[in-house]
């Protein structure tokens, strides 16, 4: 299996790492990692990868996108190479291979995220287009179901906590419906607020993250489902950042509806995941019209092809789909558990690490329980574009800087823009280690 | 390493104490500018006076260093001299910014802001440099025009 060690091993980091660490660095106690990072970094090709300059690559963006292993990028090549045709209409092999590795992944999927059933799996060119799909079915006099009908009065609730994809759609629902957008406030700690009062029995949806792209901070679902179910209201989960990073089963989540996307997990660009519950699926409109998405096309009307196929119009992006199932694959060989773990040992020594570089302000909660690797801080005086510019540009590590896409979060903290780490599998503690000398280095700069 | 032809010392000087920073009356306009890619964002005024002479250009903002010290050094550039001067500094600058690092900047022209030549090589930086640069240009006709 790839990336799994035998007992005892520790995370060590890869030798150019080990090699680049300055002598008399400060030791800090290195937890449990059940990954052989030496190994998983040689999966994925372009980690080994030299900048311009001769500076190695240390990529701390996988929040923003994943990299990509070569099992991966190999199936997607072959695909294209040896079986590629249009699916669901071909009566051809290449057409019938083309259809099968698709709805191949379909399963691949539905297994990961433990779905009852295959047919609940839709697939969306990313996790915003499955957001607005379900945001797209309220309000909409083409259905009659009351769960989606949607008017003045009737409320939605989202949090300060959410990437715009998860703000936006929603928006732009209350806009044409004249319905009512309520949220959920956050603690200073990071926390989400479930302040009393906000869920009412006029709420319709309540859609959150269920891991924040910013704080790390893991969302308390139960409770929320708790709250929404007591007022009869659907309840969505933005789990663009969870699904990459833990174990998810959508039957012990107790949620709706589940959004996220291919490229944050190891797999492509141009792939989402809508996951629903089949009898809301049914329920639902159709999103977007066009071929693969009927059953009969009259002049005057059309009847519609049963889920997932209702929400899939046109030639959907298949090589995508199939590579996302080779990401499926390849998290599952790791092990997801595994994953998690690492990512809990790496949060525990970023935090203690971070903590050595003066004036460095963690945004989210400050000790590794209930939150992922997800590490956003400002620096006293230093504006993140700056922080971001020399980090890479001298050491070649990869940040992200700005409000990363959560501006509505940033004003909360009043403040413009946060420099963010974000984690993953084939992350080391060396990385955090360059990490930590990079922040020193531009504090210097601007000392 | 590029990023140190682009922190130029006299950059971060700038940054760490800017010149002429704050809103001040009088004031014949003022404009508001945001870099929507990144939040930077700034509140300029400008004053003409006799003569067609800039006799103050007061702002207020946020960002990183190379917009914050392109204001300071804008600040400085600017007043004193005559709209028509500094519109053609303002001119020399775009397009030295613009120039993706190609441009042999005019030194007699442009003053201390040659020390940005820099970070015409980052075009996600470039937005930074010009965002103060552009809402005086802004500022600066309706100024004129009222
Ligand atoms: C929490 C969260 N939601 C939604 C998205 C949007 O994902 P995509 O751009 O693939 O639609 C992201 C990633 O940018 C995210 O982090």
């Amino acid at each position: 299996m790839a990336g799994l060690r035998s007992e005892g091993a520790r995370d060590e980091l890869p030798r150019d790492e080990g090699s680049r660490r300055l002598a008399g660095a400060p030791s800090r106690a290195r937890g449990a990692s059940p990954i052989d990072t030496e190994k998983v970094r040689e999966d994925f090709p372009v980690l080994s990868r030299e900048l311009p300059g001769g500076r190695p690559l240390v990529y701390l963006d996988s929040g923003n996108s994943s990299q990509k292993p070569f099992q991966v990028i190999d199936t997607m090549r072959e695909h294209l190479a040896r079986h590629y045709g249009n699916v669901g209409r071909a009566m051809h092999v290449l057409g019938s291979e083309s259809t099968e590795a698709y709805e191949a992944a379909r399963d691949k999927v539905a297994a990961f995220i433990g779905a009852p059933s295959r047919d609940e799996v839709i697939f969306t060119k990313n996790a915003s287009e499955a957001l607005n799909l379900v945001a797209y079915s309220f309000g909409n006099p083409a259905a009659d179901d009351p769960r989606f009908r949607l008017g003045p009065g009737d409320e939605i609730v989202i949090s300060e906590m959410e990437h715009h994809s998860n703000i936006v759609p929603w928006q732009m629902l209350v806009q044409r419906t004249g319905a009512t957008l309520k949220w959920f406030g956050v603690t200073d700690e990071g926390r989400l607020d479930l302040a009393d009062g906000v869920i009412t029995e006029r709420t319709k949806i309540v859609s959150i993250a269920h891991q924040s792209n910013v704080l790390g901070t893991v969302n308390p679902v139960a409770e929320v489902v708790a709250l929404a179910r007591r007022a009869g209201a659907l309840v969505m989960l933005d789990a663009s950042q969870s699904v990459p990073h833990h174990p998810v089963n959508v039957a012990e989540l107790g949620a709706d509806f589940i959004a996220f996307t291919g490229h944050k997990m190891v797999g492509p660009s141009g792939i989402g995941v809508l996951w629903g519950r089949r009898e809301l699926l049914e329920a639902m409109p159709p999103f977007l019209g066009g071929g693969e998405m009927i059953e009969a096309v009259w002049m005057d009307h059309s009847t519609y092809a049963p889920v997932p196929h209702k929400f899939e119009a046109g030639t959907p992006p298949i090589v995508e789909a199939i590579g996302l199932g080779a990401a499926v694959d390849y998290l599952n060989g790791v092990g997801m558990e595994a994953v998690e773990a690492h990512e809990r040992a790496l949060t525990a020594y970023a935090l203690e690490a971070l903590k050595e570089v003066p004036s460095l302000r963690i945004i989210g909660p400050q000790s590794p329980e209930g939150r992922g690797a997800t590490l956003s801080f400002t620096l006293e005086g230093i504006h993140p574009h700056d922080v971001g510019q020399i980090l890479d540009d001298r050491f070649g590590i990869a940040v992200r800087v700005g409000h990363h896409c959560a501006r509505p979060l940033h004003l909360r903290f009043g403040i413009p823009a946060t420099t963010r780490a974000s984690l993953y599998l084939y992350n080391t503690t060396g990385e955090i280690d360059a990490l930590v000398r990079g922040l020193h280095h531009v504090q210097k700069v601007f000392a | 390493m590029i990023t140190d032809s682009m922190y130029q010392e006299l950059i971060l000087e700038h940054y760490k104490h800017p010149q002429g920073k704050g809103l001040r009356e009088p004031y014949d306009a003022e404009v508001h500018h945001v870099n929507p890619t990144c939040g930077d964002e700034i509140t300029l005024r400008v004053k003409v006076g006799e003569g067609g002479k800039v006799e103050d250009v007061s702002y207020e903002g946020q960002g990183c260093s190379i917009s914050q010290a392109a204001a300071s050094v804008l600040h400085e550039l600017a007043t004193g001299s005559t709209v028509e001067e500094t519109l053609a500094v303002v001119e020399e600058f775009t397009r030295l910014m613009q120039g993706r690092g190609q441009v042999q900047p005019n030194e007699d022209v442009l003053g201390d802001a040659v020390a940005f030549a820099g970070v015409a090589k980052f075009p996600a930086r470039v937005k930074c440099a010009l965002l103060s640069w552009m809402a005086y240009k802004d500022a600066v006709v309706r100024s004129v025009g009222a």
